[in-house]
């Protein structure tokens, strides 16, 4: 304590020494609260994240568990294979040939399940079902199901008279196929969290906008969808860093699990997985797994930046302006790109 | 209600934190040795053809001893367990270890305990050269080989004017690789069928007789993509494919459901396939295998039991597996899990040469087996890079299996793909 508080009488000392502990506790309890979660989250989170950097610099062993130090070798090795770039030309078709029609999917079912409906619950609920399959049991049941020769889609199509399609040899169909099982396990899970968010929405508005003679679509279109967009932004996100790191699927897809004898359906983390696990490279798998990170930091903000300037905060900004119309003009793209709390000054 | 509600979440919670802490903290179970009770941990995987009943056997032979068998699912998932806790701890006592990375456990030979000297004459002298390092230490006791023979649908035989009695087959099909091919072509004339299930099968009967496929045993590095004999076997192999294979990707649904639906004709099998077949094809009555083998003999597959030399009980370890792999015990697992015997005691064995399989039309399969295993002549050279050249050429077979290059380009893309091995 400092000197000249000491010829300060006894009492204000003492609670000048109370008010300080008090400052202090009020300061400093909060982070003591959380604490616990950082402490453990550095521990299992932040300390193999920084080990996976050190290791990713290395031609390690780990069987020994010795390495030598290599430098940037193994990044310049992943980003020179050129089975890395057919994974990840494939990790982006199967994360668009999903997550498209995934969240459109979810989008109208969720406005189906939002109407009034009989055995409401029954239906929100089944939607789920999928999501609580195991990942490994729908990839053997679609595995099945798109059998080349003996396949229940194929044997579909050929009784139909059509030519039957080559499920594990042609690129663009096994990613079709393997977007197929990750739309069925994850659509509903979607569909779930906008049709909570759908809930939210003030049901005056769809009031309003009957009154005002909108349809359904335009109500959709002009309503429900503004309303979505912080939903819709956390969807759009979550479904990247799921998208770009679909493994289980593609792993399950073959007998192998090693994406295909041309790497037609070879995807980022099972490249990854491959080279750690079936090569024991672990210095290559390590500096791989950093540039799946930074692309996954990538897209999601690309996609964040998307979301933000197609889905415009309307709702928002009848709520904070109630006298205005709900149906206004659309804005210009220009009008847009801006961030939506600056547009609504 | 709320009330109750957290507090169950919170006795939930620490409940799991204990959990946690317990089995962090909780030393690693010491035996103790002197008194003479040892508790012996045997990992293992797939169906090994280790029965409850030879564990409790060896139990009331050697009092003291318990034994605790940990079974892994697959192979994959045995080899990633095998070696992420090779050189540290964790291991079983005794791990089993399947000869497809047998050559990768190579590299870390001296992490292993060596098999005693006196008994390496127990087993087929190529099954003891597989296991041994370049100081001479033999590492791996070996349980089951492999030997290959030809399995065959009689009716889709027959239907082709091809014999369907399995000696006549065995000497139909008796000669090399070229006349294999000719019957497939005959074969394919006659009935417009497939003869075999897969290029990427019939490869794995090829490779498995050529001395030095890959790699120069040497030096260690890769000589695949200049070897004559490669070459030679992947193109005849290939040109006979494009009309002979069914083009099934093997382990594949469709492969399971072809050996049932008459698919092709034949197939490459090892001791351990009849199995296979026989869980697939349950209401076909007439597939059956003939003693023959193109080109002589072969061996695919086939596995070991290593004691991992970080291990509590060691010398209690190597006894197990001394008996596990003694004949009495093959012959068991034979009985069990259809696991030829890799001991040359155990092949001149009754049991084993009278043993016959009703489901392949009542074959002495042992007695062919035996014969098939002594036509073995070559044990190829396999490096530690055996794993990963091997399976760019599976992929490189797929490739032109399913259509998507023709062999040249497939090759070309190989050898491409194996020189950035390193």
């Amino acid at each position: 304590m400092p000197s000249h508080r000491s010829i300060l009488p006894q009492r204000n000392g003492d609670s000048a020494l109370r008010e300080k502990l008090t400052r202090w506790d009020v300061k400093s309890a909060p982070y003591l609260y959380i604490a616990p979660f950082f402490l453990i989250f550095v521990a299992t989170g932040l300390f193999p994240i920084g080990y996976t950097a050190v290791i990713s610099l290395m031609e390690w062993d780990m069987v020994r568990g010795t390495g030598e130090f290599v430098g940037f070798d193994q990044y310049w090795r992943v980003l020179s294979a050129p089975d890395f770039w057919i994974a990840l030309r494939n990790t982006v078709s199967i994360f668009l040939l999903s997550t498209i029609p995934q969240l459109v999917a979810a989008i109208i079912i969720a406005a189906a399940l939002d109407r009034n409906i009989r055995a409401r619950t029954f239906w929100r609920m089944s939607v789920l079902v999928p999501y609580v399959m195991a990942p490994v049991a729908v990839a053997l049941i679609f595995s099945n199901m798109f059998g080349d020769k003996f396949g229940l889609v194929n044997s579909l199509l050929t009784q139909l008279g059509m030519t039957s399609i080559p499920w594990h040899t042609d690129p663009f169909a096994s990613h079709v196929a393997i977007a197929t099982m990750v739309n069925f396990r994850w659509t509903g899970y979607n569909t779930l969290i906008l049709l909570a968010a759908m809930q939210a929405i003030p049901r005056e508005y769809y009031e309003a906008a009957t009154v005002d003679g909108a349809g359904a679509i335009r109500q959709f279109l002009s309503i429900t969808i503004p309303g979505l967009r912080g939903t819709l932004i956390f969807v759009v996100v979550t479904s990247t860093i799921g998208g770009l790191q679909v493994f289980d699927e593609p792993r399950m897809y073959d007998h192998t699990g090693t994406g295909g004898p041309d790497n037609q359906w070879l995807t980022i983390a099972l490249y990854l997985y491959n080279v750690g696990w079936g090569e024991w490279d672990f210095g290559r798998a390590a500096a791989m797994a950093w540039i799946l990170f930074a692309l996954i930091l990538l897209v999601g903000l690309i996609n964040l930046i998307v979301t933000r300037g197609l889905v415009r905060d309307d709702a928002a900004a009848v709520a904070e302006n109630p006298g205005r119309r709900v149906l206004r003009p659309r804005r210009t793209t220009h009008d847009n790109a801006r961030p939506v709390e600056e547009a609504n000054r | 209600m709320v009330t109750r509600k957290h507090n169950i979440i919170r006795f939930g919670a620490g409940a799991a934190a204990v959990g946690l802490l317990l089995t962090g903290c909780a030393p690693a179970a010491e035996d103790d040795a002197a008194s003479g009770d040892v508790t012996l941990t045997v990992g293992t995987f797939n169906d090994s053809g280790f029965a409850d009943e030879m564990f409790a056997e060896y139990e009331e032979l050697n009092p003291g001893v318990k034994i605790v068998h940990n079974k892994a699912a697959t192979t994959d998932d045995a080899r990633t367990n095998f070696f992420q806790k090779l050189g540290k701890t964790g291991l079983s006592d005794i791990e089993y270890v399947e000869g497809d990375w047998l050559p990768e456990v190579m590299e870390y030979a001296d992490l292993l305990a060596p098999v005693p000297a006196d008994l390496k004459d127990r087993w087929l002298d190529w099954k003891v050269e597989e296991a041994t390092d370049p100081e001479g230490n033999l590492i791996g006791y070996g349980t089951d080989i492999g030997p290959l023979a030809i399995c065959y649908r009689s009716d889709l035989f027959e239907g082709a004017g091809l014999p369907t009695d399995r000696d006549a087959v065995a000497e139909l099909l008796g000669g090399d690789w070229a006349r294999y091919f000719e019957i497939g072509d005959q074969y394919v004339e006659a009935t417009g069928l497939p003869f075999f299930d897969s290029a990427r099968g019939v490869w794995q009967g090829m490779i498995n007789q050529i001395a030095v496929p890959y790699e120069d045993p040497k030096t260690g590095e890769i000589i695949a993509t200049e070897n004559d004999e490669v070459r030679k076997s992947y193109d005849q192999l290939l040109a006979a494919s494009s009309t002979q294979s069914a083009h099934l990707s093997q382990w594949s649904t469709d492969w399971y459901a072809a050996m049932a639906n008459g698919g092709f004709a034949t197939m490459l099998c090892p001791g351990w396939m009849l199995g296979v077949i026989e869980g697939n094809a349950k209401d076909v009555t007439t597939w059956d295998v003939a003693n023959v083998f193109p080109n002589g003999g072969g061996n695919w597959g086939g596995s070991y039991l290593t004691v991992p030399a970080s291990g509590a009980n060691v010398e209690e370890a190597q006894k197990l597996a001394d008996w596990l792999t003694a004949p009495e015990q093959q012959l068991k697992y034979f009985e069990n899990a259809g696991l030829f015997p890799s001991q040359v005691e155990a092949m001149s064995s009754p049991i084993l040469l009278e043993a016959t399989n009703p489901f392949f039309n009542d074959a002495p399969i042992g007695q062919i087996f035996s014969d098939r295993a002594q036509a073995v002549e070559v044990a190829p050279f396999k490096g530690e890079l055996y794993f990963q050249v091997a399976t760019a050429m599976g992929d490189a077979i797929a490739r032109v299996e399913d259509g998507t290059q023709d062999a040249g380009a497939s090759w070309d893309q190989w050898v491409e793909k194996v020189n950035s091995i390193e």
